[in-house]
């Protein structure tokens, strides 16, 4: 099977299952409802989803879809109501706080729209500082993750000191210093022009090329998820292999 | 369309939403206005009790006026009063004595209310023929029915709820004789009865005689008063009105100025709860000022909402500072007693003015506390900044400006120190350097902990650890006014338990050396005195009696007292002397010199060497000052002269007291001799141990007040540490929340933020011990000296430190747990709410 036809075909498929690869990751029956004052929303209603190492998945969606709560989910950030959330062999789901905790500061990197970087550390601490968590701090690669970023001018200074640009260049590095075997997104580029969007965007995805991670990032727009391996779409808490008319 | 002024009414219900919305701010607000209303409200009402009884005493029947007394100080012949009446001298008679009634010794005045009420503040109402009530409650009966059978006693309401007793009750004396109906009278001392002369007469066993005669200042006599009595009488001049306050000020303005501390750590929660809300308001600030509401408009909105909060906690408070009053009234009396001889009733009365002052001290507290956010909503631009502030750059300027500020005060301070004296007297100047090295510490705090907490950061390895110290120098901003709260708190808590402890170490050596004699007794009157020696002469149990005797006059204005004691090994060898001249006590034995109490020395700048003229009964006598000496506790100047000195200055000196060196295994029993032979009660025998106890509980009750105003301040701050940790807990999740997000449990963050506070806790109390002994140093040598006139060598008590910075932690620790367990519960959909720009 040739490349664009792999492509096509998972994209054919919204679960992304590929029986010939081991997933790395996989959601089996998601849901998640949170209590409103009318009675319960059913943000995620059955969500299915596979995703193997080294490759990439654009997940978009309406806003209030759910697509920043599946994302927190996988991340272990919240707990699904039912389903199951597979990382790696081990189900998050069962896992306790202190597993996921773990679990995140070992596998995961994650990036937020905000950025969410931690404003009283300087640039280089920031960068290191998961990694240094994860006990996996490798001075070489945080020196050309700084190199590669255009931050080692920049390494005593604060993030409230750098653009916007510089502080989501910062939040990406700081994800995939400890080297995590998934990386999370979330509207990384949302705060961010469409020409340093495009510059952020491309810095990552080379990055993450490199480190042969898996790349599950959440975004609205079309023209982002076109550049990775997949996108999936989320409408109605189900998954799809893409938007359609509403 | 209307151009006017908005209508307050919306613009109020926004402000208020506030607090519907943050009640645990509401609640912080409330609580630190109400207790820093309650402290200071508290002491200002033991002062208030305080002066009211100075002043009823000032008043008090046959004070305030020059007495006639008999010079060999026992009592007079009614008949000399009827002479000197004849010959035209404005005189009225006095019997007064001690009478035991309930167990209690209370002060019985007969007086002869025809020619007393011209010359007395006592008001019997109309005077003779007149039925107008007494100075009673309207019970009495007036002029008459205190001067005809059955007669009346007059005791103050106190006096009668003190020792259970009604209007109307007729009092039965310990020693059997009945007083006259009780009649409730305000105006009269506590603990005191007033009633008829005659009946006085009768209850004291002093028929036909007097003790003194008031004498008025109107009134021209036709004869001299040797004339008339001979030598039998002399004028002795009242008490000036205010020498109880005078002699009680300092004691008074330290109970003030713990009121105004703890009244300011208060604050520090308040201002902390009101720039918090401001904060959180900023947006809605801008809404109001968006959609017409003017800077002033806002402004005005701002303060009425600070007035109608402060009202009500100053109410709150004013019922807590009645209740801190009431509960520590008890002790505040027994010191006044103790130390001064005042009589402060054990009850506490509400004045008017003293809620008024309570409320507006409250209202003027808020408004200085919210005065920050009230300039800044005034000032603050409609649209908001297109950049937000840079924490690392309000950071640094926020630092340098408490620097430059603390530099300020210290400068303020210095000019205190040089010209301070001058300008507002001593005592005020020691007060005011105190309060400028408290706040100039206080501002720098911040400044030192930002330091120390950088060094901690640079020295941390990179990562988790880098982080705990980078955080906490960002929290420090949020949490500064509590640990400046914190660092008052713990700093007084040393200086002045530095300072107490000294003084009472100081204090016991003092009472060693000082009570040299195995006991003391004082004899009823003359004859018993001489009946008392010839039995201890004859005794072999007893190796010397040394005469103690003592009497009042005016050194230089001040009220002093004149002892007489003899040539004595006991004196030349344990005798406490601060500063001599060569031989001090050759140059007493001879007649020649004196001793003066430290606090006398410094007032009238007196040192060894010195001539000092003492006033005496037949004219001035000039000594040389011997040596001066610690007289720890007296408000009162003392001199020491040898006993035959005394006797020629004050040839009526009553000589009645001595004190006692028996024979080694004797003690017991020549004090057993004295007290069965001679009928002496427990107030004219006392032995060594006797009179050591009593003088280290009347120490010990001084400084209760102290002690309780000192954890009552130290309460204060742990609630301004939970105050403010309760409400930066909400602030800080965006700190958190990506700390939690990369991997870290919610309860490793609330064990990072309880060992961070208890740090924080520890470095506070660290820097509260230099700043606690700096206010120990001023206590003792400056405004000690000031208020008492003594200096005490300063004593250092490290396992108190220590205790201290344990329970500073501890109170960090209890302060954080709440906020910490919130954290540990906190549902994750919170903290992912700071990531989630949608859902």
């Amino acid at each position: 099977m040739t490349a664009t036809a792999e492509r096509r075909a998972e994209q054919d498929d919204p679960t992304g299952t590929d029986p010939a690869a081991g997933a790395f990751l996989s959601l089996d029956g998601v849901h998640k409802a949170y209590p409103t004052p009318t009675g319960s929303l059913d943000v995620l209603a059955g969500v299915d989803l596979m995703l193997e190492r080294g490759r990439s998945v654009a997940l978009t969606g309406e806003s209030g879809s759910g697509k920043s709560t599946l994302l927190h989910l996988i991340a272990g950030l919240d707990t699904v109501d039912a389903g199951r959330i597979v990382l790696d062999g081990a189900d998050i789901a069962a896992m306790r706080e202190p597993e996921r905790a773990e679990m995140r500061r070992a596998s995961l990197g994650i990036v937020f729209q905000q950025f969410n970087l931690i404003p009283s550390l300087t640039i280089a601490d920031n960068l290191s500082f998961q990694a240094r968590l994860a006990d996996r701090y490798d001075a070489y690669w945080c020196e050309q993750l700084a190199v590669r970023l255009g931050l080692s001018a920049a390494l005593d200074r604060y993030p409230e000191q750098l653009s916007g640009g510089q502080q989501q260049r910062l939040a990406i590095g700081r994800a995939l210093a400890a080297r995590p075997s998934l990386l999370l997104a979330d509207e990384p580029t949302g705060n961010l022009d469409e020409t340093t969007a495009d510059a952020v965007m491309a810095l990552a995805l080379e990055l993450v090329a490199e480190t042969g991670c898996a790349f599950l990032m959440v975004t609205h727009s079309t023209a982002l998820a076109e550049r990775l391996d997949r996108r999936v779409h989320l409408r109605g808490g189900r998954l799809t292999a893409r938007p359609t008319p509403a | 369309m209307s151009a006017g002024a908005p209508p307050v009414a919306p613009i109020l219900q926004a402000l208020f939403s506030h607090w519907r919305r943050h009640p645990v701010q509401l609640i912080a607000l409330v609580v630190g206005l109400a207790v820093a209303t309650a402290l200071w409200s508290g002491v200002q009402a033991l002062n208030a009790e305080a002066r009211a009884s100075y002043d009823a005493a000032a008043e008090q029947v046959g004070g305030g006026v020059a007495r006639l007394v008999p010079t060999d100080g026992r009592t007079l012949d009614q008949a000399d009063w009827v002479a000197l009446r004849r010959a035209g001298w404005p005189v009225s008679p006095l019997v007064e004595g001690d009478v035991t009634l309930s167990g209690e010794t209370l002060r019985l005045t007969g007086l002869e209310p025809l020619s007393l009420p011209q010359m007395t503040g006592l008001d019997l109402g109309g005077g003779p023929g007149s039925d107008q009530t007494t100075g009673g409650d309207g019970d009495g009966g007036g002029f008459a029915a205190f001067v005809l059978p059955p007669f009346q006693t007059l005791a103050a309401p106190e006096t009668l709820r003190r020792l259970s007793l009604r209007a109307g009750d007729r009092p039965v004396l310990q020693d059997g004789a009945r007083l006259p109906p009780l009649v409730s009278a305000p105006g009269i001392g506590a603990g005191v009865l007033v009633v008829d002369v005659g009946v006085a007469q009768r209850a004291l066993g002093l028929e036909d005689r007097l003790t003194a005669l008031a004498l008025s200042p109107d009134g021209r006599p036709r004869e001299a008063l040797a004339t008339v009595t001979g030598p039998r009488l002399k004028r002795v001049e009242p008490e000036r009105p205010g020498d109880l306050d005078r002699l009680t000020r300092s004691f008074h303005m330290n109970l003030t100025a713990f009121g105004l501390l703890s009244f300011t750590v208060g604050l520090f929660i308040v201002h902390a709860a009101i720039g918090l809300a401001f904060e959180q308001r900023r947006g809605m600030f801008r809404t109001l000022r968006a959609t017409g509401v003017s800077a002033r408009r806002l402004s005005l909105a701002l303060m009425a909402e600070i007035l109608v909060l402060a009202t009500a906690s100053g109410a709150l408070g004013l019922v807590g500072g009645y209740l801190v009053a009431a509960a520590l009234l008890p002790d505040v009396a027994a010191s006044l007693g103790g130390l001064y001889g005042a009589e402060v009733p054990g009850a506490l009365a509400l004045r008017p003015s003293w809620f008024l002052a309570g409320l507006a001290m409250a209202i003027l507290g808020a408004l200085v506390a919210a005065g920050q956010s009230l300039w800044r909503a005034a000032t603050m631009p409609v649209l908001a900044s297109a950049m937000p502030e840079a924490w690392a750059a309000s950071q640094r300027r926020w630092l340098r400006r408490q620097g430059l500020l603390a530099a300020g005060v210290v400068a303020l301070g210095l000019m205190l120190h040089a010209f301070g004296g001058a300008l507002f007297g001593g005592l005020v100047a020691g007060f005011g350097m105190l309060a400028a090295m408290v706040i100039a510490a206080a501002l720098m705090l911040p400044v030192v902990l930002s330091v120390a907490l950088f060094f901690a950061e640079t020295q941390a390895r990179p990562g988790l650890m880098r982080w705990f110290w980078a955080d906490g120098r960002q929290q420090l901003s949020g949490l500064s006014l509590a640990l400046m709260a914190l660092l008052l708190a713990l700093a007084v808590n040393v200086g002045v338990g530095t300072m107490v402890g000294s003084f009472r170490l100081t204090f016991t050596t003092w009472l060693e050396d000082r009570l040299a004699a195995d006991a003391y007794f004082r004899a009823s009157d003359a004859r018993q005195a001489d009946a008392i020696l010839a039995a201890l002469e004859s005794d072999p149990g007893v190796a010397r009696v040394l005469p103690n005797w003592r009497t009042e006059t005016r050194v230089e204005g001040w009220p002093t007292e004149v002892y007489g004691f003899a040539d004595d090994p006991l004196y030349r060898g344990r005798w406490p002397l601060l500063d001599t001249v060569d031989a001090p006590w050759d140059l007493i034995a001879a007649g020649e010199g004196l001793l003066v109490s430290e606090q006398m020395a410094y007032r009238l700048d007196l040192a060894p060497g010195q001539r000092l003229t003492v006033p005496g009964a037949l004219g001035d006598w000039t000594g040389t000052i011997a040596g001066i000496y610690a007289d720890y506790g007296n408000p009162k100047g003392q001199i020491r002269v040898d006993v035959d000195r005394l006797s020629a200055l004050f040839p009526d000196v009553e000589r009645l007291a001595f004190g006692l060196l028996t024979v080694e295994g004797e003690r017991a029993r020549v004090v057993d001799m004295l007290a069965t032979r001679f009928g002496l009660g427990p107030d004219q025998l006392r032995d060594q141990a006797g009179i050591r106890a009593l003088s280290l509980s009347i120490f010990d009750r001084t400084f209760v007040v102290t002690a309780a105003l000192n954890t009552l301040t130290l309460g204060v701050a742990g609630i301004a540490l939970l105050t403010s940790l309760v409400t930066l807990s909400g602030l800080r999740l965006p700190q958190l929340a990506p700390v939690w997000a990369v991997g870290l449990t919610r309860r490793s963050l609330g064990i990072m933020e309880l060992w961070r506070m208890m740090a924080l806790a520890l470095a506070t109390a660290v820097l509260a011990l230099p700043l606690g002994l700096g206010i120990a140093w001023l206590l003792v040598a400056v405004i000690n000296v000031e208020a008492f006139g003594w200096r005490l060598p300063l004593h250092l008590f490290p396992a108190d430190w220590a205790r201290l910075a344990a329970l500073a932690v501890l109170v960090a620790a209890l302060a954080t747990l709440q906020p910490m367990a919130r954290l540990m519960r906190m549902a994750p959909a919170r903290l992912i709410a700071v990531f989630a720009a949608a859902r």
